[in-house]
């Protein structure tokens, strides 16, 4: 079985859910993302998705925009991410990555996918490609061993829900609601359903993602899915803050928060 | 249907979802969803009298169609003495051409029962027409511009608010066209149960590259036989090519006609040998930018780098697929103008014929000139003139430094850059 298999089905032993953190790579610059990462691991993140920046990511809110349009501008480069991806290993956490797709494609895919198992990497999630468009990128994670991460929404047919189970190692990125990553009020929406339809169509682990911020919303999530996925929140600690140690500060308390979230005890 | 040689060889009216290697479908599964559901509903509605017939009488009554061909004589005395006609799609209701695409996809919208449209636009016509087709057809509409067009093109911006659209100024990224696809496209994931997104260009996930280029073929097919009645079929068609969509509108009927050399004049900004330009297929490599593999102006790690044109409606980093592949296959060429070029162009239709074209329009007419001088007298040349110039009178006069007195300092910095 795979790194991400292995933690989730810890997690699930010890009754409760994992927390997965999102951060993207050189926000505010790559020593302190880097470093920012490791702090989530220590204060309580299972799985870190580790995000290579992108020019045009359709499926990211406005505060991860802003961060990686400010990575982008510093200059991350691929190479900064498998750097990430190695650090988040060492500090004990499952590290996968998360990316969009033409970057993933001009690193050439079977390349990635070896840097990424070299770096340390457990899987790949990949928020503008399915499994049906993505065959080629399937195929070179295979030869790699690389778990394969694919979405599902609550629009997603039971045909595709099937289909998106089957193409999917390690776990299921399920949202529970239409729309792109940030904080939202509520976190209700669709999740509960989407998540038992991938378990139908054969989903061993489903983790729930978008629209994640507080310790209560990760409780409620943590009921129903075997992981839960912050990314915006997160990122809004280091954006919010100037100055990097209290990013860092501000960071720990949020993970902490949200790692008792997922324990029940929001 | 289709004229031509048997379906088996023709290169017309290509179903998608890819071009060769190029087009398909990327984009994330929120999307997948209202995509299919597009695909469906064109599917049947292409096949459907009612709906053929309903396309036929909004172009005739209320776009203007058939639009005609002008002969420029005066105009083609600068291209080596060619015969140069023009296919007049700025007669058009709106302006240019744009309104093809978006009475068809504003009906599928209406059939598939949503309420809202949204949609991209760089310089302003497609957003117009799009808040035209809304306001004919009773949808909200919601239009998104990136913020440095909107103050390229104000006069659009004011046009489709009277029309009672919302214009959304997109303030990410490079604050251009692919910054307003990009914020068009997370609209769509979060509202895609009541909203279409009406895609401006032939460019994009199925179907909308093999949809648009059905809206658009019209140009083609009204050229073709115009030409033939005025005497036979031209030596080459151009068009200008952003995402494309005029370009495979004008291509696509003579796409079987091996004789007629088909040539897409692309935005060279300063140069293509600059970082300053917006011609794809010369200057980029293949990959994955909104929703489909083509050509893509982007750096070795596949980020997408910005675009430079004059013309809004050109300042793309991409281009729709089936060009990526008619460029492949070699059955169409693709010529790279640079801002210069189709400002002089845009100058001498202007005062040979009394045609003002738009700014996108006169990278074709810069290819004509060209084309012209190589072929000399004996030539026939069709030259698509897409969109009326009257969005850029501002923009030109800067130009050509003709503002009375606030615009001087901005003339001296911005034009004669040849």
């Amino acid at each position: 079985m795979s790194a991400l298999t292995d933690r989730l089905d810890a997690c699930r032993a010890e009754g409760r859910a994992a927390l997965v953190g999102y951060l993207p790579v050189g926000y505010p610059d790559v020593d302190s993302s880097i470093r920012a990462m490791v702090a989530m691991v220590e204060a309580g993140a299972d799985i870190v998705e580790i995000g290579p920046p992108y020019s045009d990511p359709v499926l990211d809110g406005s505060v991860i925009q802003l961060a990686v349009a400010h990575a982008l501008e510093r200059g991350v480069r691929m190479a900064d991410t498998f750097k990430a991806v190695r650090a988040v290993a060492d500090a004990g956490a499952v590290p996968v990555v998360m990316s969009y797709f033409n970057p993933m494609l001009q690193h050439g895919l079977d390349q990635f996918a070896a840097d990424v198992v070299e770096a340390g990497g457990a899987g790949v999630i990949t928020p503008d490609l399915t499994p049906d468009a993505g065959e080629d990128w399937v195929a070179a994670a295979r030869a790699h061993d690389l778990d394969t991460i694919f979405l599902v929404a609550p629009s997603t047919t039971r045909e595709r829900m099937h289909l998106t189970a089957q193409a999917s190692r390690g776990f299921v990125y399920a949202t529970p609601l239409m729309g792109v990553t940030g904080e939202r009020a509520a976190v209700g929406g669709a999740g509960e359903r989407v998540v038992s339809e991938a378990r139908e169509a054969g989903a061993v682990n489903v983790c729930v993602g978008v629209g994640v911020s507080t310790g209560a919303h990760a409780a409620q999530i943590a009921a129903y899915a075997d992981g839960v996925i912050v990314g915006t929140a997160l990122v809004r600690c280091l954006a919010d803050n100037d100055d990097i140690e209290a990013g860092l500060d501000a960071l720990r308390l949020k993970v902490a928060e949200l790692a008792a979230g997922v324990r029940g005890n929001a | 249907m289709t004229e031509g040689p048997s379906a088996a060889s023709s290169l017309q009216s290509a179903p998608g979802p890819f071009f060769g290697e190029f087009g398909g479908r990327f984009v994330p599964e929120a999307l997948i969803a209202a995509l299919d559901e597009l695909t469906d509903v064109y599917d049947k509605a292409r096949v459907d009298p009612s709906f053929e017939a309903e396309l036929i009488r909004l172009a005739r009554d209320y776009t203007g169609r058939p639009s005609i061909v002008t002969e420029v004589p005066r105009f083609a005395q600068h291209a080596g003495g060619a015969r140069i006609f023009l296919k007049r799609e700025d007669l058009n209701h709106t302006g240019s051409h744009k309104i093809n695409n978006v009475l068809g996809q504003a009906l599928l919208t209406k059939r598939i029962g949503k309420t809202r449209v949204i949609a991209e636009t760089g310089a302003g016509q497609h957003g117009v027409a799009t808040a035209t087709a809304a306001a004919l057809m009773d949808l909200e509409c919601v239009i998104y511009m990136g913020e440095e067009d909107t103050e390229r093109q104000a006069l659009n911006v004011a046009r489709m608010r009277l029309l009672g659209a919302e214009v959304v100024p997109v303030t990410t990224g490079t604050r251009t066209l692919r910054d307003a696809i990009n914020e068009a496209f997370r609209d769509w994931v979060a509202n895609v149960e009541t909203t279409n997104y009406v895609f401006g260009t032939a460019a994009g996930p199925h179907p909308f590259p093999a949809m648009v280029r059905d809206f658009q073929r019209v140009i083609s097919v009204e050229a073709r036989e115009q030409m033939l009645s005025l005497g036979g079929l031209p030596h080459a068609v151009l068009a200008c090519v952003g995402g494309g969509s005029n370009a495979i509108g004008s291509f696509d009927a003579f796409l079987d006609d091996a004789n007629v050399r088909l040539i897409g004049c692309e935005a060279a900004g300063d140069g293509v040998e600059t970082d300053r330009h917006a011609a794809t297929l010369t200057g980029g490599r293949p990959g994955v930018l909104h929703g489909s593999r083509s050509y893509i102006l982007q750096d070795k790690e596949g980020q997408t780098m910005p675009s430079h044109s004059i013309s809004a409606g050109l300042d793309y980093p991409g281009v729709g697929p089936e060009h990526a592949w008619l460029a492949d296959i070699g059955r169409a060429e693709y010529w790279p103008v640079t801002d210069a070029d189709a400002m002089e162009a845009f100058r001498l239709l202007s005062r040979t014929e009394g045609i003002l074209p738009a700014i996108e329009s006169s990278h074709a007419l810069a290819g004509a000139i060209k084309l012209g001088k190589e072929l000399g007298s004996e030539a026939t040349i069709l030259v698509t003139l897409s969109g009326r110039g009257d969005k850029d009178v501002e923009q030109a006069a800067r130009w050509f430094d003709m503002l009375p007195s606030e615009g001087t300092a901005d003339a001296a910095a911005t034009g004669g850059v040849e």
